[in-house]
């Protein structure tokens, strides 16, 4: 927690991105963690994608849950919308929300706690329907906001601050997506913003439900000898499998930033990622050898990070749906609401 | 880069670039604070400790710490140092029984000639130590430059007396009215040492044609001299300033209070190459004083023996890509009428009575050849300093030459080596109080810079001796001290408790941090979170980071100080340590002599 605001003024040479705005312009308020949390971390990196696309602040919603990591809408993107829903109930207000709106950005932050415990059913459905959202779990295997007791991510034998293992097998968002079907699956760490920032202008810009697991160390808690999500451990064991450099479609391509040996995926507005394999054989699209390969990074006590799975052919909610093209909003009154008799008539048809 | 090495009192003194832009190295981002809390006075001694003159350089310095002001890079204007120096003294307590008094005579007597800031900075500085001083001063009044040259408008008497009297009254043998003519006759007799602080009193001539066909051209300085003395009391409705320095800027001025209406300040070359301070310039035209740029003088037109005006060369130059002038090119001639013509293009130091026959090497400007070190002649024992030393400066500069020859003086007469000389120190100090709390205001002020409240132009001119600038008031200057920056609160990093968690690199506000793989210097400075574009900053580069190997960058070209960094490290390896540069003065060298004859 600080006392101070960060102050109102900037590098005078800080540049601006298309639309004329700067990095500054996608903070929000200042953050009340602790100091040195992982998710800070992220929502500096959150800022960086987002400026580095180009993206209205106002174009994009903010949703979350309760615990840590559901604070942190409000650290940035000070322009965007926000709402800060009930305990593992993201979700559904997203799936509502891009239900209405289709034409926004949807970005969902949860936690461990909040999408692997009281969240886990609605977790598992918004894959399902494949809702346009990027979904980020800032994961850090404990509840923080509580003092630290184990969360459903905590691997077996890790300790606790005091020094108790943790007993209970743990839950792998990441497996838990690939075997749901999930589009676009990756996972990142805070202490590599690197890295993590193209993940996250790859999964904002992924048409379709982007889960994107960020080991985000907790410094109170979980940060210590006997962690495996410490920053020391994660440094340690983190195996980078694919890295993706996420490149927007007004960025032409050429001969020189187009070395061999990587794959370039187009997405459906014409940006592109581009794959950086680290291991030659890894192939993303291949389910089965990603879900294999997280499980033996697991059980070598390995932590597998960079884009997982990524399938561009599943149809999204909208599509499955068939909903109207335009968002609800944009539908004039006549047209949103039928009236009393289009009602009687709808309820008629299943009489 | 080679980790920086934070042992060398040098790395912090340079953040601190007020304080390293100052020749004497006040110490102003603590005088500052020292007046936000309300110590004038504790502020005062602070700034008298280094400067001396803090009345007089509130009012007339030149301050080189403005324009080297972090803030300026920030938000273009720097903090009003100046000014906030002027506040310390005026609401400063009587500190008289605050100076050290005379120590008990060592036996040792030192000639001082001339009474000017360098020879007082002498004294001031060797009283304490029991030296006994006889200053010699031409004038019936002692101050020099600052008496006679600058006008009371900007620097009231009683301020300069006030000051004077601080050092002069504790003791030192002042001899008004005895102008020394020959050095040779003041060596013999037998002093320990001779200081030289004659300032550069010669002004320079122009020698165009009608130069010597009457009586309405004169000298600058000795026309401001002759002011100050009271020997004249009036000019002409017309007047032409030649020369666009700050010795012009006084001439003008002057003149606009003698009866000038008409006063034109003729520069040779176009704006952006005169050699006056800005704020100068912008208090000279505030009085409607005209500046006509591109004017190169010609001939001084005088009909049966008046001066009826001033023929020039108008001028056009060419700018190259680096910003050079060309030499320029004549395009047209023009004649300005006037009455009178005042030359301010420089002035000289000038030894007339100092025989050439005494082993004392003089250089090829025919001055004495002055080590820059030890500010000694080839004449062991006498020492310069001063404009005198290597010709015109400024105030604060001879203060600080005035604090170095003090401690020749002092080595020389203990027989001690005069190189030999106590090295600059550094102490840090935590300032943290507590979760979140910094003993100095942290937070950043936005405020724009307190303007200078000026006398209305129409009461102004009713009498020579009105001050023009009325000082902040204690409110103004409350506001003023929260722009300052705290550039000497040093962040200090220590790398081995950093664990890369990137919390300081995102809540930098200007960028600052980042944290690399290592480099070269030009490679490190293009690839830092804002590239470091201003190389006359240093870099701070940590040493090896414990988990990734990388080393921790601070670019201290921006850094405002406001200590996010160390509130949002996790570990404390950032602390916010205020620095203090030890700058040794004969004083100490005179202890530091006496602990070591002590064992």
């Amino acid at each position: 927690m600080s006392y101070i605001k960060k102050p109102k003024i900037s590098h005078p040479g800080l540049p601006r991105n298309a639309i004329g705005l700067t990095l500054r312009d996608y903070e929000g308020s200042m953050s009340t963690l602790c100091a040195g949390c992982g998710h800070d971390s992220v929502s500096a990196a959150i800022i960086q994608a987002y400026f580095d696309l180009s993206i209205e602040p106002h174009r994009v919603a903010k949703i979350s849950g309760i615990g840590c990591s559901s604070k942190t809408p409000t650290y940035f993107l000070g322009g965007a919308h926000g709402f800060n829903s009930v305990h593992g109930r993201m979700p559904s207000i997203a799936t509502g929300a891009n239900a209405a709106n289709r034409e926004m950005q949807y970005i969902g932050v949860s936690g461990d706690g909040d999408s692997l415990s009281i969240g886990l059913g609605q977790f598992g459905h918004a894959i399902r329907r494949n809702i346009n959202m990027m979904y980020v779990i800032e994961n850090n295997g404990v509840y923080g906001l509580t003092k630290g007791q184990f969360s459903a991510s905590a691997d077996v034998g890790s300790t606790a601050k005091k020094g108790e293992a943790n007993p209970y097998q743990p839950i792998d968002p990441v497996s838990m997506a690939i075997s749901l079907g999930c589009s676009f699956v990756a996972r990142g760490f805070s202490g590599d913003k690197e890295h993590l920032v193209p993940l996250l202008k790859a999964a904002i810009t992924h048409p379709g439900f982007a889960l994107l697991d960020v080991i985000s160390p907790c410094v109170t808690f979980n940060d210590h000898e006997g962690s495996t999500k410490s920053y020391e451990f994660m440094r340690e064991n983190e195996r980078a499998t694919v890295y993706a450099d996420f490149i927007p479609n007004h960025e032409e391509i050429t001969a020189s930033s187009e070395p061999g040996g990587l794959e370039t995926i187009t997405m459906h507005d014409g940006s592109r990622i581009r794959l950086r394999r680290v291991a030659q054989d890894y192939d993303p699209g291949n389910r089965a050898q990603a879900f294999s390969h997280v499980e033996e990074c697991s059980r070598a006590g390995e932590i597998a990070t960079g884009l997982l799975y990524l399938d561009t052919g599943v149809a999204e909610m909208h599509e499955l749906a068939g909903t109207t093209e335009d968002s609800l909003s944009s539908l004039d009154y006549s047209r949103l609401n039928p009236g009393n008799e289009a009602l009687a008539k709808l309820q008629q048809r299943w009489r | 880069m080679k980790p920086t090495d934070t042992s060398d009192p040098q790395h912090y003194h340079r953040v601190v670039d007020c304080q390293f832009g100052c020749p004497a190295h006040t110490d102003v981002p603590h005088y500052i604070r020292q007046i936000a809390q309300g110590q004038f006075t504790e502020a005062y001694l602070e700034n008298r400790k280094s400067n001396v003159f803090p009345g007089i350089l509130g009012r007339v310095c030149d301050r080189p710490c403005e324009p080297a002001c972090r803030r300026g890079r920030i938000d273009e204007k720097p903090v009003a140092i100046c000014r906030l120096k002027r506040v310390a003294a005026d609401l400063s307590d009587d500190i008289r029984d605050r100076l050290p008094q005379k120590g008990e005579s060592n036996g040792k007597r030192v000639a001082l000639v001339g009474a000017g800031c360098a020879s007082l900075t002498v004294a001031n500085d060797l009283l304490p130590l029991g030296y006994d001083l006889v200053m010699f001063e031409q004038h019936a009044v002692p101050g020099g430059l600052m008496r006679t040259n600058i006008p009371s408008f900007r620097l009231p008497p009683e301020v300069l007396d006030d000051e004077i009297n601080l050092i002069v009254e504790r003791g030192v043998d002042l001899r008004l009215n005895t102008r020394i003519d020959s050095m040779k006759e003041l060596l013999n007799e037998g002093f320990d040492a001779v200081f030289v602080g004659t300032g550069a009193p010669k002004g320079k001539d122009l020698d165009l044609p009608g130069r010597h066909d009457t009586d309405r051209i004169h000298i600058g300085i000795d026309w401001l001299e002759s002011v100050a003395f009271e020997h004249r009391d009036s000019i002409g409705e017309r007047v032409l300033i030649i020369g666009v320095g700050n010795t012009a800027m006084d001439c003008c001025r002057t003149s606009l209070r003698l009866g000038g209406t008409d006063v034109k300040v003729m520069a040779r070359k176009p704006r952006g190459w005169f050699k006056a301070s800005e704020w100068e310039l912008e208090d000279a035209e505030e009085e409607n004083v005209e500046i006509l740029v591109n004017h190169s003088p010609k001939e001084f037109v005088v009909e049966n023996g008046k001066l009826i005006g001033m023929k020039f060369d108008k001028m056009e130059y060419e700018i190259d890509d680096d910003g050079n002038l060309s030499r320029g090119e004549v395009v047209s001639e023009e004649f300005i009428p006037c009455d009178d013509v005042i030359l301010a293009i420089g002035q000289d130091n000038a030894f007339p009575w100092i025989e050439r026959d005494l082993d004392m090497e003089f250089n090829k400007w025919d001055a004495p050849e002055v080590d820059r070190n030890n500010y000694q002649s080839t004449v062991p024992g006498v020492f310069f300093g001063g404009d005198a030393a290597w010709g015109p400066e400024n105030i604060i500069w001879a203060v600080e030459h005035g604090h170095q020859a003090a401690i020749s003086i002092h080595k020389h007469c203990s027989g001690e080596d005069i190189d030999d000389r106590l090295p600059r120190g550094m102490n840090l100090l935590s300032t943290k109080m507590g979760i979140h709390e910094w003993s100095f205001s942290n937070d950043f002020d936005g405020s724009p810079r307190t303007q200078m409240q000026h006398v209305d132009l129409t009461e102004r001119f009713k009498k020579i001796s009105v001050e023009v600038e009325l000082g902040f008031d204690p409110e103004q200057a409350a506001r003023e001290v929260e722009r300052c920056l705290n550039c000497d609160v040093q962040t200090v990093f220590a790398e081995k408790l950093c664990i890369e968690c990137d919390a300081c690199i995102d809540i930098c506000p200007v960028l600052c941090l980042t944290i690399t793989e290592n480099g070269e210097e030009d490679d490190l400075r293009g690839r830092l979170s804002a590239p470091a574009e201003n190389k006359d900053q240093v870099l701070y580069v940590s040493d090896e980071l414990p988990q990734t190997k990388r080393v921790m960058v601070k670019d201290e070209d921006l850094c405002v100080h406001c200590g996010l960094c160390a509130e949002r490290c996790p570990t404390g390896a950032w602390d916010m340590r205020k620095s203090r540069l030890l700058v040794p003065f004969a004083v100490d060298e005179a202890k530091s002599t006496e602990e070591r004859k002590a064992g």
